[in-house]
């Protein structure tokens, strides 16, 4: 799976990017406060929600700078014929789901804009997909690890 | 003739009519305007005799909650039920029932007692963190400029009013969609605050609260226009402007022949009574943070390449890591 990867860090990176992506998305939502997360000390700025926003904003920039470098390297690794690695369908959905959220993040970043908006139907849309997507991936991520599926095949 | 009426009709006499309050609202069966529209109030007009208020109230009286009793226990018992539905008729702060009220003021300036009104509602702002960091797509802007929350999905969870900068919307439990999901441990009604009169403005009317107004306090235009009214009318009293930069710009602009620090002074803002301090723009880091989030695909690329060109990715074959 190195090849898909972008280097030991860029990997440390995309555990922590994803972790942070999945407490301040949560973090979104009133929960933290509500059910005594925030009262642990250490973790109030779980209910400060611009905090846990631009958390999620900050996260965002450092889990597409990596997929983007792993990205070209794998494109880069099969042009010069170095690995014939293929996708497994796990792969290949989370894949399409990581897709999914980080086209409705990015409409949801331009929205948050100064001078752009969407409207009643659009903004619901977006948000909902947004959410139902980030639990799909947190799922394709517990079945992948539970089932032990491998995202990719080859050498 | 009705106020609407003579509005227009004056309007067009001066040949006016696409500067006029009612001509700034959509036609009745015209498409939404797209420009986004803004609301001038001159407080040296208002007298506070709250006809703006009565005529919200019966404006949107059919937008109002009707709770669903007794509430459902809420998990954890820290999650205090807000009920307004015993107490529809307070007037003196915003509630679910009640978006919008005249706050009184008496203040010294230039040496004497100046007795000052404000009507209080929602800002209308021109990038509404209620409507961005919703998390349910409830709160959302419209074209027009107006800051909406939907009621039909709201789950009552009082970011909108967490994030607001004035804390505007109310909350009212028992009623919404929350009860048809997990009304016990996931939400807690709906929040409700001004929508600027949706049902009204989309029929080309005006919101409610500036038709009725005996004083002409507020007018409705395009917000370049209603900017620079708001500045020229400042000059013309030699006063002062709250709303056009607060929170980055909003779409309700006040002038008042008193300064706000002033009127700021004189009161303590909590829930249901907005403040009048300076306010930051809310979503400024997050305009920052676009920007990595834009150039961080590219900066990925390229640092990927870069790798490969150095012969990184040899080395990692080289090593079987891919195994």
């Amino acid at each position: 799976m190195r090849e898909l990867s972008c280097g030991r860090t860029a990997k440390w990176a995309w555990g922590l990017a994803i972790a942070a992506l999945a407490v301040s998305g949560f973090g979104q939502m009133p929960i933290f406060k509500r059910y005594y997360i925030a009262d642990v000390p250490g973790l109030g700025w779980t209910a400060d929600f611009y905090f846990t926003h631009k958390l999620h904003y900050a996260a965002g920039a450092v889990l597409l700078f990596v997929a983007f470098c792993a990205l070209a390297r794998y494109l880069k690794g099969r042009q010069a014929g170095r690995t014939s690695r293929r996708l497994t369908p796990m792969g290949w959905a989370r894949v399409l789901v990581l897709a999914g959220l980080v086209a409705t993040g990015a409409v949801r970043v331009i929205k948050n804009l100064p001078g752009h908006h969407f409207g009643r139907e659009l903004t619901m849309a977006i948000d909902w997909a947004h959410l139902a997507l980030a639990l799909a991936f947190l799922i394709l991520i517990l079945v992948a690890r539970i089932m032990r599926r491998p995202y990719a095949r080859g050498a | 003739m009705n106020r609407r009426a003579f509005l227009k009709g004056a309007a067009a006499a001066t040949g006016l009519a696409a500067a006029g309050p009612a001509a700034a609202v959509a036609a009745p069966d015209g498409p939404k305007p797209r420009r986004e529209l803004a609301t001038l109030l001159d407080l040296s007009r208002c007298i506070g005799c709250g006809a703006c208020v009565e005529a919200c109230r019966e404006a949107n009286d059919h937008k109002k909650p009707e709770p669903k009793k007794p509430f459902p226990a809420m998990i954890p018992k820290r999650v205090k039920v807000e009920d307004w539905s015993e107490r529809r008729d307070v007037d003196d702060r915003l509630t679910p029932y009640n978006w919008l009220y005249v706050q009184d003021f008496e203040v010294e300036h230039d040496g004497e007692t100046v007795e000052l009104h404000m009507p209080r509602r929602c800002m209308h702002c021109v990038n509404p963190p209620c409507a961005n960091l919703c998390p349910w797509g409830a709160a959302y802007k419209e074209d027009d400029g107006a800051v909406r929350i939907n009621d039909e999905i709201c789950l009552g969870g009082a970011k909108c009013r967490s994030v607001c900068p004035w804390d505007i919307p109310q909350r009212q439990t028992g009623v919404g969609l929350y009860l048809d999901l997990l009304p016990s441990m996931a939400g807690n009604g709906v929040m409700y605050k001004c929508d600027r009169c949706l049902g009204r403005t989309d029929k080309g009317e005006l919101p409610a609260c500036i038709e009725a107004c005996p004083m002409d306090v507020q007018q409705i235009g395009p917000r370049d226009e209603i900017v620079r009214k708001a500045h020229e009318l400042a000059e013309s009293m030699n006063g002062y402007i709250y709303g056009e930069t607060e929170n980055g710009g909003t779409n309700t602009i006040y002038v008042s022949p008193v300064p706000f620090e002033k009127l700021a002074a004189t009161f303590t803002p909590g829930p249901g009574r907005p403040g009048l301090g300076p306010v930051a723009d809310a979503m400024a880091d997050e305009t920052t943070l676009a920007a990595a989030l834009a150039t961080a695909p590219l900066a990925g690329l390229a640092a990927g390449l870069l790798t490969v060109a150095r012969g990184v990715a040899r080395d990692l074959k080289d090593d079987g890591e891919g195994k």
